[in-house]
């Protein structure tokens, strides 16, 4: 007999295996779902899927009888914006910081003990800042993400610039290049797939940060639902909300892997090589 | 005029003596190699010839004047890995050179000018057998194949000198043995001054025209970091026979010894 740290599942055995936490999940739900209900047919705790089939029809193919909007898809294009607007901002900072701290030490020795910081601040506390200072508006929300976010993508990559082989430095400089074309031709692309693995990373707290702001004040978007059918304990719609967030969460995840692959195959195959 | 003249320096971090009253003058088109035990002060000796280090007392002179405080393109280098950009094509590796020459902006070169450029770099491949792995990248290619990339690259500038620092050191030997032949035929064919630290003798002996040991004359049980070393043998190589070879190997297998005591 093997140890069990040398057995490896096939290629089905792994696939079986990695479903299982998820058809247990359904499974137990269905159970609690059908005892709740059995018990009283008005709980609202664990609606039946058919319940939740309804509310996902209501939120995402009907319009709404208030705004005549379809609100899944509404909520869904909010939010997605303010994401987006939100890590885009966050990177680019992230990328332009991160990469001058870590390249020059004149500007490590002005900005590191500052950024780091700034990295300590619990974003939620200052949300309050936020909203006195941009308003209630589009703009606090994708604050929050830009504070919550670019002080992490700024440090890591600050780290991966210096974590670059100190040869490749002196061998550019031995090319004849200029700063500017260090940065330009040797740090920045190989520092561009860190950024991306960087962001990634940044998803989830962006996620966080922006459902908060959401949840707190706003007209639209994925997580304003979710707190306000709260209110009347509408778990049919806030479960469908709660998977297509995670849905759009991986999906997000996946394209950005995607893009990483084909556009630095030279990254991942010395990624491959190491390990 | 000799084309770099080493001034009598000294080299210490505190009270570590690494390098003292090293002297000497080297002609144009030499080909020094230079053996030692580990931390003998050899690559720091070669750090300054780079510009990454700097004599604490004493200076080095090339042309007269002193070498500039940081590398530049009249001095390139070989280090024994990541010399190359993992990030470039085996091609756009040797381009790069042209492109940072060329475009100071955005270094990157387009139409006539890329086409020129490439027809220099693909001479260059070829010149160290790379013309078949021009569109490889670096992880693509074996170590032997990276280090020929490295040196290719380090002549695009036609610098005055080539620093190697153990750039064989961690190929197979009978890959080493094709680089030796390589790193000769470019030396006869250039002419270029080159600096070569190796860890291995006998390849001190074929490849240079001088041979320089570095190595601590003075030593304090009590203290072994109160002396540096020096250059202990400067010896042409063509006037070595047997029994200097043996000389120089008891001699470093005594420091070595010492060393690790």
């Amino acid at each position: 007999m093997k140890r069990v740290m040398n057995i490896h599942p096939g290629t089905v055995g792994k696939v079986l295996l990695g479903m299982l936490p998820f058809i247990l999940t359904i499974i137990v739900y269905l159970w609690a779902s059908g005892a709740r209900l059995e018990a009283n047919p008005n709980d609202k705790l664990t609606p039946s899927f058919a319940t939740i089939g309804d509310a996902i029809e209501r939120m995402a193919f009907e319009p709404s009888k208030r705004t005549g909007d379809y609100e899944l898809w509404s909520d869904t294009t909010a939010s997605l914006q303010r994401l987006l607007l939100g890590v885009l901002i966050a990177a680019l900072l992230g990328l332009v910081v991160g990469i001058l701290n870590g390249a020059l030490p004149l500007v490590r020795a002005n900005l590191s003990p500052y950024i780091t910081t700034l990295s300590l601040i619990p974003p939620m506390a200052i949300l309050p800042i936020l909203f006195i200072i941009f308003g209630l508006g589009e703009l606090s929300k994708v604050m929050l993400i830009v504070i919550g976010i670019t002080p992490f993508i700024m440090r890591d990559l600050q780290a991966r610039t210096m974590e670059l082989p100190a040869e490749q430095l002196i061998k550019a400089q031995t090319l004849g290049a200029s700063t500017w074309q260090v940065i330009l031709r040797v740090i920045m692309p190989q520092i561009l797939p860190r950024l991306i693995q960087g962001v990634r990373l940044s998803l989830g707290p962006a996620w966080l940060f922006l459902i908060a702001a959401e949840a707190i004040a706003a007209e639209q978007g994925l997580g304003y639902r979710i707190f306000l059918v709260r209110r009347y304990l509408s778990m049919d719609v806030i479960l469908p909300y709660v998977v297509w967030i995670t849905f759009l969460a991986f999906l997000t995840d996946w394209v950005l892997r995607q893009i990483s692959y084909r556009a630095f195959p030279w990254f991942h195959g010395q990624m491959r090589d190491k390990s | 005029m000799s084309f770099i003249e080493v001034d009598d320096i000294w080299k210490t971090y505190g009270g570590n003596v690494v390098l003292e009253r090293v002297k000497t003058k080297v002609q144009a088109g030499e080909f020094i190699t230079i053996v030692g035990t580990s931390g003998c002060g050899k690559t720091t000796f070669l750090k300054m010839l780079l510009g990454t280090e700097f004599p604490t007392r004493g200076k080095i002179l090339m042309n007269g004047k002193p070498i500039p405080q940081e590398p530049g393109a009249d001095r390139g280098i070989v280090f024994q890995k990541y010399s190359v950009f993992p990030h470039l094509t085996a091609l756009q590796n040797l381009l790069l050179a042209k492109e940072l020459e060329q475009s100071r902006f955005i270094a990157h070169l387009f139409g006539a000018a890329r086409r020129q450029a490439e027809a220099l770099a693909r001479e260059m491949l070829s010149m160290v057998g790379l013309q078949h792995a021009a569109h490889q990248y670096p992880h693509e290619l074996s170590g032997g194949m990276q280090q020929r990339l490295a040196i290719a690259q380090a002549l695009m500038k036609q610098p005055k000198i080539l620093l190697l620092d153990e750039p064989f050191g961690a190929l197979d030997p009978g890959i080493r043995a094709d680089m030796h032949e390589l790193i000769l035929k470019i030396w006869n064919k250039t002419k270029i001054n080159i600096f070569m630290i190796t860890h291995d003798l006998k390849e001190g002996f074929y490849l240079g025209t001088r041979l320089w040991v570095f190595d601590k004359i003075r030593h304090d049980a009590q203290a072994p970091n109160a002396y540096g070393a020096t250059i202990t043998y400067d010896i042409p190589v063509d006037k070595c026979d047997k029994s200097t070879l043996n000389g120089i190997d008891q001699s470093l297998a005594q420091s070595r010894k010492e060393h690790a005591a």
